[in-house]
């Protein structure tokens, strides 16, 4: 007998040897069910997620570029990835400020090399190469000022396909990619308020696969008042026949040690929401 | 081996010495009764708090206990359906029957795949069933990634608790750990718990990105769709279930949920339980293999049937691993997990380990409890621990032979079970009072005084006082 048929053998054998078996009473569902609650209420979800030290920032629908902006720059973010399907306005803001930095940076740096390149020329060479140094100089800063603010740029985003095929190259440098980035921006599919918590559904565009809010250090979800629902079983109805998900609440985190809570062990250690209102 | 009805016991890591010896020399451990109250305390007030904040917390007990007695009573049906969702997705299901069977199938799977090492997901399936020894055996190391299991690795220690397995090691213990069996460990490591997981990250980091096979449990498997879920903190368990190209999941028979309308119930109870959090940090729910992966499902006997062939012990199936019963109990904070020796420590193991090995294997650890009741009052599904553990005793001692004590109790049965026969009895206990100063009673007076028996009856009193 193999050993599929066997254990389903001592199951059958258990169930006729128990009494009361067979037919269980039913289940009595008198619990807080889903859609009864009315929809989720903004101001607890965010305290929720403050609790687990979460930054949140609560906006109107047109200031999410300038939050997501404000979130990235504060963070230091020097290179992003984000999910394929996000509205491509949610990173505008950030994008431009990088561009107007780059070439701005690029400008100082190219006058700064002419002007080491005189100061250290001039008396060797003399007045020529000096001045080919600052021709080159003034060429670089006019290119970079020439590139500000187009897609020329090398553009500082990567977004990552949410089918991935995995095996070979393909996935180191998807591993290379993520490791590099230094934060990521995704959308979600509903949010809890009693708890606090964020949950992806991984075969949607906005939201990308596994690994790409799994690697980089910092997560930086927007949410849309209209996917905040009450509790639990609002969430659960809301994520029926979703294949692949997870539910984020929080920063990673241990009480391993003592049970105290530690935030950050593997995944991101930092978890940001921007929780966009209503505007009707 | 006898278990209930003749069904065949469960083998692996399920028993130890027998508890009052284990105990004891637990109970000698300050520094381990100073590391269990701080931390138990601990729990104990943050689930307190936050089963508190909801009000229908009795209605989701009573529902999650109704939804696991709907699985174990249809048990089969549910198995065939979560087989067939998993494998027409592309999973591939494996059976077996008890803990060298799934230790076979795990290692000949991960044998074909040519790793030498594979990062585990905590798993208390496969610390039940032995697998890291039987990995180690085929010379594959696995690599422990939640951290309290890390530390019980690192420390060749046992783990003592199901949810937080090195829970009888305080902050300086797990840094001496970490400064002496952690490669390339900054020598100068703190014990601020903070520096001490940054530690743990950097050591992981590399394995996580390069090791290409992963072992996980699931916390449920959803019958309906099949669907897996892993509950954790950490994110250590993501990591093991995205990245590596083969993952193979152990998971007790017993893990089903029916629907997946189910998981409303349980992802309340379950963080809410366990560590005292309205919502753990993170839960993976995986329907198929996913994105490339090759994924594969172990379901474990194991001893399992033979606990559901016992009407009067079978919820003990319900369990749901929180261990809120092991944080609130009286004995399991004194003696902590290691002197139940077995994976499941603390009430629910005792009552479930003796029933997957089968009493005789187990039969001290039905008596390792004063039956004081708490495990019952948290268990999120409502598992009568006490009322199992007096039937357990009951197993134990009717399938031994007679003993000094039995032979006792029944010659008590005998006296108490007639009136006049008991009072004459009774007067003739006056001469017990010479008696019990020189008759020693193993087991009985090592701990306590045998009471000296009164000069004169009650019976004689009431009468001679009207």
């Amino acid at each position: 007998m193999s050993a599929r048929d066997e254990v389903l053998a001592r199951v059958r054998r258990a169930k006729v040897s128990g009494s009361g078996s067979g037919a269980a009473a039913p289940v009595p569902r008198e619990y807080r069910a889903a859609g009864t609650r009315g929809p989720g209420d903004l101001e607890l979800f965010a305290e929720r997620l403050r609790d687990y030290r979460a930054e949140v920032r609560v906006v109107d629908a047109d200031e999410v570029p300038t939050a997501v902006a404000a979130a990235l720059r504060e963070r230091g973010a020097r290179h992003i990835v984000t999910a394929p399907g996000i509205p491509p306005e949610w990173t505008a803001g950030w994008a431009a400020e990088q561009a107007r930095a780059a070439s701005a940076a690029e400008r100082a740096a190219a006058e700064q090399v002419a002007a080491a390149a005189a100061e250290q020329a001039a008396p060797q060479v003399g007045e020529q190469v000096a001045a080919a140094a600052h021709e080159q100089a003034a060429r670089g800063a006019e290119r970079a000022a020439a590139r500000s603010g187009t897609a020329e740029l090398s553009d500082p985003i990567g977004r990552i396909e949410s089918r991935v095929p995995l095996g070979g190259d393909a996935r180191e440098a998807l591993r290379e990619m993520l490791e590099a980035a230094d934060a990521v921006v995704t959308g979600c599919h509903v949010a809890v308020a009693e708890t606090g918590t964020i949950v992806l559904d991984h075969d949607a565009a906005d939201q990308g696969p596994r690994a790409l809010t799994l690697v980089p250090d910092y997560h930086l979800v927007v949410v849309r008042a209209g996917q905040v629902v009450a509790g639990v079983p609002d969430a659960v109805a809301a994520l029926a026949g979703v294949r692949t998900q997870t539910w984020i609440s929080g920063p990673s985190a241990t009480s391993d040690i003592e049970l105290e809570r530690v935030e950050g062990v593997h995944g991101p250690r930092t978890l940001e929401v921007v929780i966009v209102r209503d505007t009707q | 081996m006898t278990t209930f009805l003749g069904m065949p016991a469960g083998g692996g890591n399920l028993t130890g010495e027998p508890f009052p010896q284990a105990a004891r020399e637990a109970l000698g451990n300050a520094q381990l009764r100073r590391n269990l109250a701080k931390a138990t305390g601990t729990i104990r007030a943050k689930r307190a708090n936050v089963v508190g904040e909801l009000p229908d917390w009795a209605q989701l007990r009573a529902a999650g206990a109704a939804i696991k007695d709907d699985v174990l009573a249809n048990l089969d049906e549910y198995l065939l359906r979560f087989e067939e969702a998993l494998t027409s997705r592309g999973t591939h299901v494996h059976w077996a029957r008890d803990a060298e069977e799934a230790n076979r199938i795990v290692t000949d799977l991960v044998r074909a795949t040519g790793t030498r090492e594979v990062i585990k997901v905590k798993s208390m399936a496969t610390v039940e069933i032995g697998l890291n020894e039987a990995l180690a055996d085929i010379g594959v190391h696995a690599v422990e990634t939640d951290l309290a299991e890390l530390i019980v690795q690192l420390g060749k220690d046992k783990s003592s608790h199901i949810l937080v397995p090195a829970i009888h090691r305080n902050r300086s213990e797990i840094r001496d750990i970490f400064r002496r069996e952690m490669p390339g460990v900054d020598p100068g490591l703190t014990d601020d718990p903070r520096a001490l997981a940054e530690a743990a990250r950097r050591h992981l980091r590399h394995k996580f990105m390069t090791v290409d096979v992963a072992i996980s449990g699931a916390n449920f498997g959803v019958a309906e769709t099949g669907s897996l879920v892993v509950v954790e903190s950490e994110g250590n368990g993501r990591m093991c279930l995205t990245l590596p190209r083969t993952l193979i999941s152990v998971v007790g028979i017993e893990k089903l949920v029916p629907r997946w309308q189910d998981l409303e119930v349980f992802l309340q109870l379950l963080p809410r339980s366990s560590t005292g959090e309205r919502m753990n940090p993170y839960t993976s729910v995986w329907t198929g293999p996913t994105e490339g992966q090759t994924s594969h499902v172990v379901l474990v006997d194991n001893g399992r049937t033979a606990t559901l062939a016992d009407p009067d012990g079978r919820a003990a199936l319900r369990c749901i691993r929180c261990s809120a019963c092991l944080n609130s109990c009286p004995v399991y904070e004194r003696t902590g997990g290691h002197a139940y020796g077995s994976t499941y420590p603390g009430p629910i193991g005792a009552v479930l380990s003796p029933q997957l090995t089968g009493v005789d294997r187990n039969p001290t650890l039905p008596f390792a409890s004063s039956l004081c009741g708490v495990c019952y009052d948290v268990c999120p599904v409502a598992i009568d621990i006490p009322s199992m553990l007096v039937h357990l005793r009951e197993r134990v001692v009717s399938a031994k032979r007679a003993t000094p004590e039995s032979t006792a109790m029944r010659a008590l049965a005998w006296a108490m079970s007639d009136a006049r026969r008991w009072r004459r009895l009774v007067r003739l206990g006056k001469f017990g009072r010479l008696a019990s100063r020189h008759v020693p009673l193993p087991g009985w007076s090592t701990a306590r005084d045998l009471p000296q028996p009164p000069k004169e009856t009650f019976r004689d009193w009431w009468e001679s006082s009207r």
